[in-house]
């Protein structure tokens, strides 16, 4: 059984068809790419498969257990996570709080325990932040840990979302457009980063992309989507040569 | 050793520091080294730290704008009021006291955490529609949330209308009868600490840094596993229950009386001055500018009228010149590092874990 199954997922923006019929199955330990134009329903499947949006129609199943219903935060405790395409960080928040609060599906301890701040809720709040750091570490961002997140650099900010993602102890991550705005250096190491974290976590990745040489680089499989409707599948060198593909989307940039 | 010794003492620099400021506020109240007049000054001060306090958590902490503080502070003002009278007093509507006058002493708490849970209650009225909305539509909801406890007070013949009610003065003096020390501000004292306590606790912990995270970005919070309906009704409920325990106090004054007239828009406005002038999600800077603003109205009571016009006056210079108010959302002791090194715990330094 795939991990992650999507069956026939629709969603209306009022009249406008933002996503028709999609369907996917993710192997556990797969890294698959979502690509197409600008405007073509990508971001939205993400928000619908998080449970940002409610979807029109379709199902969404991870390991099994119907998603489409819950709460954001549900769905998320259940093992996805995402960043997101502008980076969404708590600003005036510091590094190591975003990366905190990031746990809170996990936190054990009750309300009470919380204003009374006993025993208990003091190991689990160390193990949190023991946590935290370490994960911070992978990241390379020890140093950086009582920074507000606002004042870190761009690069920064997008590895600390990757890692408050990571924080939430998913299966299944959703990286939408990770590369924006980088430059290629920058692009190389992000490669290393996403094939890294692959390992070490055994993540399913599921990544939106507009720059071919990362999706070409590290996907096992890609679909294209345009307006909203799946218009091919396959390996990156099948994807490449796919003329549908080239027209709605390569084309521009082939020639 | 001796690092070690110095380190355990300091836990106690700060608790000793209270102890020390109850024993000279308690202690001059008892002795009569402090007027009756500044008693009630201090009696209002400690009601303003409690409401400044409380509201800092949900338009500081959480960023909302609810301005009907004064609404649960209302909750809590009668639901104690009733209940110490009822069960403590001779009354004309609840007739004789339920229960000998001497059981006032250890059952007054009691009814102060009633009325703080009454207050917290009509909180989850303002809860509700924090899920959908936000700004300045919340704060129309909060506004109306104020007047409709307000005009439903006033209905009610029973306990006073628009008259307000009496007969606290009645508890208040049964109680001193007893033991003859100052009740009210013994625990109204308490009454701070606790505020204090569970905010700051709440606040630095994982669960309740949602608050923070929702202020910052709501939709990656709830995306990124904060339950934020559970933060924001546990928010909404605790900032409404403290400022009902502001209320509960604030019923046992030496006037002895409470009016609806007292909880108007004015007096959630008032507490909202003081949150912003003190500095939103700073606790130190709510204290302070609770303490200041009570200082300062009192300071200015000969101008009369007047006053109104000088106070909002003070309000825009000072914002002019700290538009994020006295400590912005600093604590005293991100202001002044050396007090950390006096008073500051554990938990604040944290360290990572080395070897």
């Amino acid at each position: 059984m795939p991990l992650l199954q999507i069956r026939a997922l629709t969603h209306l923006f009022g009249g406008l068809r933002a996503v028709y019929d999609f369907n996917l199955d993710l192997e556990e330990g797969e890294l698959v790419g979502l690509i197409g134009p600008n405007g073509a329903g990508k971001t939205t499947i993400f928000n619908l498969v998080t449970g940002a949006y409610k979807p029109t129609e379709g199902q969404v199943q991870l390991n099994g257990d119907d998603l489409v219903g819950l709460r954001p935060h549900q769905i998320t405790a259940r093992g996805i996570a995402r960043t997101f395409q502008t980076i969404r960080l708590w600003n005036k928040l510091t590094v190591l709080d975003n990366i905190c609060i990031a746990r809170a599906s996990r936190i054990r301890y009750s309300l009470p325990d919380s204003i009374l701040h006993g025993r208990r809720y003091r190991e689990e709040e160390r193990q949190i932040k023991d946590q935290a750091i370490e994960l911070l570490a992978v990241f390379g961002l020890e140093q950086q840990t009582q920074e507000l997140a606002t004042n870190l650099p761009y690069g920064a900010q997008r590895r600390v979302e990757i890692a408050r993602a990571l924080a939430t102890e998913p299966r299944v991550l959703l990286l939408d457009e990770p590369a924006a705005g980088m430059n290629p250096g920058e692009i190389e190491e992000l490669l290393a980063l996403i094939q890294q974290i692959r390992q070490d976590f055994g993540l399913t990745i599921w990544i939106i992309e507009h720059q071919m040489r990362v999706i070409m680089n590290i996907c096992e499989r890609i679909k294209v989507i345009d307006f909203g409707e799946t218009i091919a599948e396959g390996t990156p060198i099948e994807i490449q040569n796919n003329p549908k593909v080239i027209e709605a989307y390569l084309g521009e940039e082939a020639f | 050793m001796r690092k070690e010794k110095t380190k355990t003492m300091r836990k106690f620099y700060l608790p000793l520091a209270v102890l020390l400021l109850f024993v000279v506020i308690i202690g001059g109240s008892w002795l009569r080294i402090l007027n009756e007049y500044w008693q009630l000054v201090l009696l209002f001060m400690g009601i303003n730290i409690i409401l400044t306090v409380s509201l800092n958590l949900i338009n500081g902490y959480m960023g909302e704008f609810s301005c009907g503080h004064a609404g649960f502070m209302a909750v809590g003002a009668y639901v104690t009021g009733i209940l110490t009278v009822w069960l403590f007093a001779e009354d004309k509507v609840f007739g004789p006291p339920v229960l000998p006058a001497a059981w006032a002493i250890p059952l007054f708490p009691v009814a102060l955490i009633a009325g703080a849970v009454a207050a917290s209650l009509v909180g989850l009225l303002v809860a509700i529609p924090s899920f959908r909305t936000r700004g300045d539509y919340l704060a129309i909801i909060t506004l109306a949330v104020n007047y409709i406890v307000k005009s439903a007070i006033e209905n009610m013949e029973v306990i006073g209308g628009p008259r307000g009610f009496v007969g606290m003065k009645r508890v208040m003096n049964n109680m001193a009868d007893v033991l003859d020390v100052p009740w009210l501000l013994i625990w109204t004292f308490i009454g701070i600490i606790v505020t204090i306590l569970i905010i700051r606790n709440f606040t630095s912990s994982t669960l309740g840094k949602g608050v923070e995270a929702i202020r910052e970005d709501e939709i990656a919070a709830e995306l990124m596993s904060v339950n934020t309906r559970r933060v924001k009704v546990i928010a909404f409920m605790l900032s409404c229950g403290l400022a009902g325990l502001a209320g509960g106090l604030f019923a046992h004054w030496p006037g002895g009386y409470v009016n609806p007239g007292t909880f108007t828009i004015l007096k959630s406005t008032e507490v909202m001055v003081m949150v912003y002038l003190g500095g939103m999600g700073s606790i130190s800077g709510s204290i302070i500018s609770a303490v200041g603003f009570t200082l300062l109205l009192e300071l200015l009571r000969p101008l009369g009228v007047f006053k109104w016009v000088v106070i909002p006056l003070l309000l825009v210079v000072m914002m002019l010149l700290r538009p994020t108010g006295i400590l912005g959302n600093r604590e005293l002791t991100d202001v002044f590092p050396r007090l950390r090194a006096i008073f500051g715990s554990e938990e604040e330094s944290y360290a990572p874990a080395s070897d």
